[in-house]
């Protein structure tokens, strides 16, 4: 028998859960002395009131999606990947050294050589975690966290030492071959005559990302791997019993959790810096967990939460510059995303089961 | 400290009056009453599920009846949690120790007892009384040993132990012997009668009749939640406590034809299985299976029937040691770096004990789950993806024809009642038409009605020329089934027998370690090396 | 390597290490409860805000440190809340909680002082000073043990000598004592302390509290100790270097401490020398910055001396039959 109906589980729960967080947000905005209604205005105003603000927008939510479907992959599997953050900056370099290699002609060629190189880095900077969740028991949270530094130090070390050219000060990469540069959405936009976004970062890569959202989607619930992959995150023992080898499972949902991670670098490092810089992603890892937790580990909710935290990204970095509140808020409401969808999911649950139960008895 | 009740002279140490307790719809203990006198060793015996453990974790504070009384030495208790079982001068010995295999023998005995904020005078007042009770008692352990470096029956002494020094004079065991060696029961038994000639008052859950007859002064047979017996143990006999403990149930009748085996389909030889703890589970199973018959496994749980199932089914537990031969169809099978898959496409189908957590997975959907371990048969593929479709009607088509109910393919396992997730894990492997099915409790949980329709499958199944291995501890369905049954005890058969000529007392004795007509001195089994050596 | 130069590293190295010797041992308390705490991060940057912005208002370092506390425990409820009242995920909750700090933080500086984040610098009494221990000057001259005794052991804040002091402490209440022998046990058996009538909530929020207390000190230590102010982000991964070394420590207090010093000599040895050159290779700071994660991963994947975390860590507590 169901404790309660699945739209209260898929839907009411999350909702609830978003709407405490969101209230909470408020109060916080309230505590610092600013009107939310006033700070909700200038953030749509900021992000969706003009193609300017939804530039923006699309690329944050196009860093977002990657991330956030990295952290998805990984949950099926009844893993928690927290080393977003380290694989999307190792895919970064992975990017770097192959645009860097060959003198690209023509981005078209150039794209899917870079993925390659993004996915491959990331999914090897998962590889070592995995391996030794499955065959040493070592616990994957800890290990990704520690990979993170480690990513950080290494690029650290490889952007001074090794990639940065003669001459330059900045611990960076030199700039892509211009034949490399990805098409902005500014410029697909202008070539069907339309003036839209000018001067943002939103590139080709927005679409990539949907169709990652799909892949996925098809990975998970249409593939023979997805199947094994859901059947393992939800019991090993019957796993075992349907002949589905839990090593091999852990290692290859960490390899496509890390190469969606590492996939992010197609957008911020190619697609806008066009070299590769000091911490490119910015925490995008991060908010990889508040995307899934928020878009119940589905790709079309990732979509959908990745477009969320693009919004809020921007109209943070809106509201920082015609206000006193700074961008940080929207770690603030990242954090209670995180909280209350996540770690506190079993004091929403716990009530509206009894109410559920309570609303049957009655009918009974 | 003294919320104990005052002791009434002569009064019995523990008094139950009409205790019940549901579990939803499962009456779990059903209006009990029991008597247990001062000083003196009471068994309480019955099958698998027939309340022993439910009544035992009222006493101690675990649950709460719904109806009835408790008394202890003649005066009404109100038990909330174990600290007032504790208080009033209860100790219990789980069947699964309750100890911090970290800590020294010490730590553990004092934990929760402390006398101060400071460990010093508590270590050094343990240590005394535990030298004490050592030597009162025969319960000698090492004080300052840990409890990972204990054998199993030293780990059970630390239990004892930690009782007595919270003083009780009342101490409950939950299946103690179940991880014993026969050498390691016999000197717990004779700490037992030590503690009893002192005046404290023991409870012994088993479902082992030699215990009950060589250690306990009364005994009371429980069946399906409640006590239908309470007899003196010197007036009673192994038989009559069996047949009263397995009951004259309704008979399962099962029309069957007899049957007509042909080749040996599964043959395993010598088959032994120490787990990664280092206990030996299986010490040298020999059995056949021909084409045609049903081979019934009867035994109580625990015995090493999962472990015979899983290693048949392809996957040992990670880390065990196997040794002997299984041959199927005359080709051998490897022991280890085989898997479950591998298994299938022998012809292997496995309905395992455990459907909720081995046989489906609870969130997916039916029509995935009919599908769960022969995902990747080719007619369910689709290119690169799973052909959905396919399965779907796949699924469909099963559920038609297992009477699945509700008939929706699209609802979660998880929804469905305890009978049709068991059809649906059935059709899932019966359909097949392996040459040998592998199957454990195939109706636990399960309504009569869906019985019926198991079992005739499973019938249906060795009609058309197949061979079944049934496990199961319901021993109605054993005999309603099998064409022979074998009988499992502690990793061994203990016999063999045709159901036609097995009495249920017959068998009970032979599930309970004792070979019928013998002397008990003589059918302990001759002792084996201590399981994890101390 | 002279001498002056080597006592000079290893004061460097006490004084980096004493976060680290905090938060270690108050990510030890709450994980021998068995209550993960991948938020000790978040916690010391909450105490160290409140403390640098107490001491800032009330010109008193000590009110400081008891803001700080109060921050940090703040952060700690939540955690319980999460892992032990609603069974929720332990390390969902710590990320929640790193987040949650570092949005925080920026926030409420920027309301208050306006200065994107920093409070004010802290000067006088608003910072804990640093203490001359008594004959410091007069053993000097002695060699060797003199500028020893001068200028590594002397001439730290009081909470440096707070957090050498932990250790043993600790030691002591979780070996030594009735709370300590309970919280072992309730993360290694829940059940065992269950079952003897103890409650387990109760250890469990208790070990959290200290947890808290302990990030609290060492969050204050780093804005009004080590630094003279609170800045943005201003633990810089400390919390998670606190993490690695209880990993390394396996839990013991002293091990902790060993680990601990062994993290802040690197960072100390990262300062000094950008490029360690050892002659034969040279090894940049980057190596050593990233060595603390990299042993861990090691002692993780139980290649050498293998790292078993309490057995009941991580689970929340369900009441069996």
């Amino acid at each position: 028998m169901e404790r309660m109906p699945k739209w209260a589980d898929v839907i009411l729960t999350p909702l609830i859960s978003l709407v405490l967080a969101f209230a909470i947000s408020a109060l916080v905005i309230l505590a610092i002395g600013e009107s939310p209604t006033e700070a909700l205005k200038v953030m749509v105003e900021g992000a969706l009131g003009s193609s300017y603000g939804w530039g923006f927008t699309l690329y944050y939510a196009t860093n977002f999606i990657f991330t956030g479907l990295a952290v998805t992959v990984a949950y099926h599997a009844g893993l928690f990947n927290i080393g977003g953050e380290g694989q999307a900056a190792m895919g970064g370099l992975g990017v770097a050294l192959v645009l860097l290699a060959v003198p690209w002609p023509h981005w078209a060629l150039a794209l899917p050589a870079a993925m390659v190189g993004a996915a491959v880095f990331g999914a090897l900077w998962a590889l070592i975690p995995a391996w030794l969740q499955a065959k040493r028991g070592s616990h994957i949270v800890i290990t990704t966290i520690m990979f993170n530094f480690i990513a950080a130090a290494l690029l650290n070390y490889v952007l001074v030492n090794l990639l940065r050219p003669v001459g330059s000060m900045d611990p960076a990469s030199a700039r892509f071959p211009e034949a490399a540069h990805l098409p902005k959405l500014t410029d697909m936009a202008l070539a069907f005559g339309m003036q839209w976004g000018k001067n943002t970062p939103a590139n080709v890569t927005f679409f990539v990302a949907v169709i990652a959202c799909l892949l996925v989607w098809l990975l998970i619930w249409r593939s023979r791997l997805g199947y094994e992959i859901r059947a393992f995150g939800k019991s090993e023992r019957g796993a075992v019993y349907a002949g589905i080898s839990p090593v091999r499972i852990t290692v290859i949902a960490m390899l496509i959790s890390g190469a969606l991670a590492g996939l992010m670098a197609i957008n911020n490092v190619m697609g806008e810096a066009e070299r590769l810089v000091l911490n490119a992603v910015e925490g995008a890892g991060f908010i990889g967990i508040a995307v899934a937790l928020m878009g119940r580990n589905h790709p079309f909710g990732v979509l959908l939460a990745a477009l969320l935290f693009g919004f809020l990204y921007q109209g943070g970095g809106e509201l920082a510059l015609w206000t006193s509140v700074p961008r940080e808020l929207i770690v603030v409401i990242q954090a209670l995303v995180i909280l209350f969808t996540g770690a506190l999911d079993n004091m929403v649950r716990m009530p509206l089961e009894r109410i559920f139960m309570a609303l049957r008895k009655g009918r009974a | 400290m003294t919320a104990r009740p005052e002791a009434v002279n002569g009064a019995p140490a523990i008094e139950l009056r009409g205790i019940s307790k549901a579990f939803g719809p499962v009456q779990a203990n059903k209006n009990i009453d029991l008597i247990v006198p001062r000083g003196t060793i009471h068994g309480i015996i019955g099958e698998n599920g027939a309340g022993k453990s439910t009544l035992m974790s009222i006493l101690y504070g675990f649950y709460r009846p719904d109806a009835g009384e408790i008394l202890i030495g003649g005066g009404p208790i109100t038990i909330h949690d174990s600290q007032t079982a504790i208080r009033a001068g209860i100790g219990m010995v789980f069947q699964h120790f309750k100890l911090v295999q970290n800590f020294t023998v010490l730590e553990n005995v004092i934990l929760g007892a402390e006398d101060g904020r400071l460990l010093r005078p508590s270590l050094a007042r343990a240590r005394g009384e535990l030298k004490r009770l050592a030597s009162e008692y025969e319960l000698q352990v090492d004080p300052d040993a840990m409890i990972e470096d204990l054998s199993v029956g030293h780990q059970q002494r630390v239990e004892i132990l930690k009782a007595l020094y919270r003083q009780a004079d009342i101490l409950i065991l939950d299946e103690p012997t179940g991880v014993l060696t026969p050498a390691e029961a016999d000197h717990l038994f004779r700490i037992l009668r030590g503690l009893r000639d002192e005046g404290k008052t023991i409870i012994l859950i088993t479902h082992k009749l030699r215990e009950i007859m060589e250690i306990t002064d009364n005994v009371s047979v429980m069946r399906r939640g409640e006590m239908v017996a309470s007899v003196k143990t010197s007036e009673t006999s192994p038989s009559q406590l069996a047949e009263l403990m397995v009951g004259r149930k309704v008979l399962l009748r099962v029309e069957k034809a007899p049957a007509t085996p042909g080749a040996p389909v599964l043959e395993v030889r010598g088959l032994r299985m120490v787990d990664a703890a280092g206990v030996e589970r299986l010490r040298g199973i020999d059995l056949d299976i021909r084409a045609g018959e049903v081979l019934g496994i009867a035994g109580v749980a625990g015995n090493g029937q999962s472990q015979l199932l899983e290693i048949l089914g392809g996957y040992p537990e990670k880390g065990a040691r196997l040794e002997g031969e299984i041959r199927l169809k005359g080709a051998a099978l490897p022991l280890t770096g085989s898997d479950a898959r591998a298994r299938r496409e022998a012809g292997v189908g496995h309905v395992p004990e455990d459907r909720q957590v081995e046989g489906l997975i609870m969130d997916f959907s039916a029509w995935e789950n009919v599908a769960f371990g022969y995902h990747d048969a080719p007619e369910f593929q689709n290119g690169w993806l799973m052909n959905q479709a396919a399965i779907r009607a796949d699924a469909s088509a099963k559920i038609e024809r297992f009477d699945v109910r509700p008939p929706n393919p699209e609802l979660a396992a998880k929804n469905f009642s305890g009978g049709n997730q068991q059809k649906i894990v059935v059709a899932r492997e019966v359909e097949r038409n392996p040459d040998l099915l592998l199957i454990g409790q195939p109706t636990r949980g399960v309504d009569i009605g869906a019985i019926e329709f198991i079992h005739k499958r499973i019938i249906a199944l060795r009609d058309a020329g197949k061979a079944v291995l049934l496990v199961s501890v319901e021993l109605d369905e054993i005999l309603a089934l099998s064409d022979r049954i074998a009988v499992m005890f502690d990793g061994r058969i203990m016999g063999e027998r045709l159901p036609d000529q097995a009495t249920t007392a017959d068998l009970g004795c032979l599930m309970a370690g004792v070979e019928p007509g013998t002397p008990p001195e003589q059918a302990i089994p001759p002792a084996m090396g201590p399981a994890g050596v101390a | 390597m002279d001498f002056p130069t080597i006592l000079q590293i290893l004061d460097s190295a006490v004084r980096l290490m004493t976060p680290l010797l905090l938060a270690c041992l108050a990510g030890l308390y709450s994980e021998r409860a068995g209550v993960f705490d991948i938020g000790l991060e978040g916690k010391m940057l909450m105490a160290a805000f409140a403390a640098a912005a107490v001491a800032y208002a009330t010109n008193s370092a000590w009110l400081g440190l008891c803001a700080g506390i109060m921050g940090a425990l703040a952060m700690s409820a939540i955690h319980g809340l999460a892992a032990i009242t609603f069974r929720g995920n332990q390390l969902i909750s710590g990320v929640a909680i790193n987040f949650l700090a570092s949005g925080l933080t920026v926030l409420l500086g920027q309301k208050i002082f306006g200065l994107a984040g920093r409070t004010p610098a802290l000067a006088g009494p608003a910072r804990f000073s640093e203490i001359t221990l008594p004959f410091a000057e007069a053993l000097r001259p002695v060699p060797v043990i003199g500028p020893i005794y001068a200028e590594l052991i002397s001439g730290h804040t009081i909470l440096v000598y707070v957090a050498f002091a932990m250790v043993p402490l600790t030691w002591w209440v979780l070996y030594r004592t009735r709370f300590g022998l309970r919280l072992r046990a309730v993360g290694e058996n829940p059940a065992s302390v269950d079952t003897a009538g103890v409650s387990v909530t109760r250890l469990r929020y208790g070990a959290v509290a200290i947890c808290g207390v302990l990030c609290g000190i060492a969050g204050a230590y780093l804005a009004t100790g080590i630094s003279a102010g609170f800045v943005k982000e201003m633990t810089a991964g400390r919390g998670f270097i606190a993490l690695a070394a209880l990993i390394f420590a396996k839990w013991r207090p002293w091990a902790a401490l060993g680990a601990t010093f062994l993290f802040g000599l690197l960072e100390a040895l990262a300062n000094r020398f950008p490029n360690l050159d050892l002659g034969i290779i040279t090894v940049p700071s980057m190596f050593m910055s990233a060595l603390p994660y990299i042993l861990t991963v090691i002692i993780l994947a139980g290649f050498v001396g293998r790292a078993i975390p309490p057995r009941a860590g991580g689970e929340p507590y369900v009441k069996e039959r």
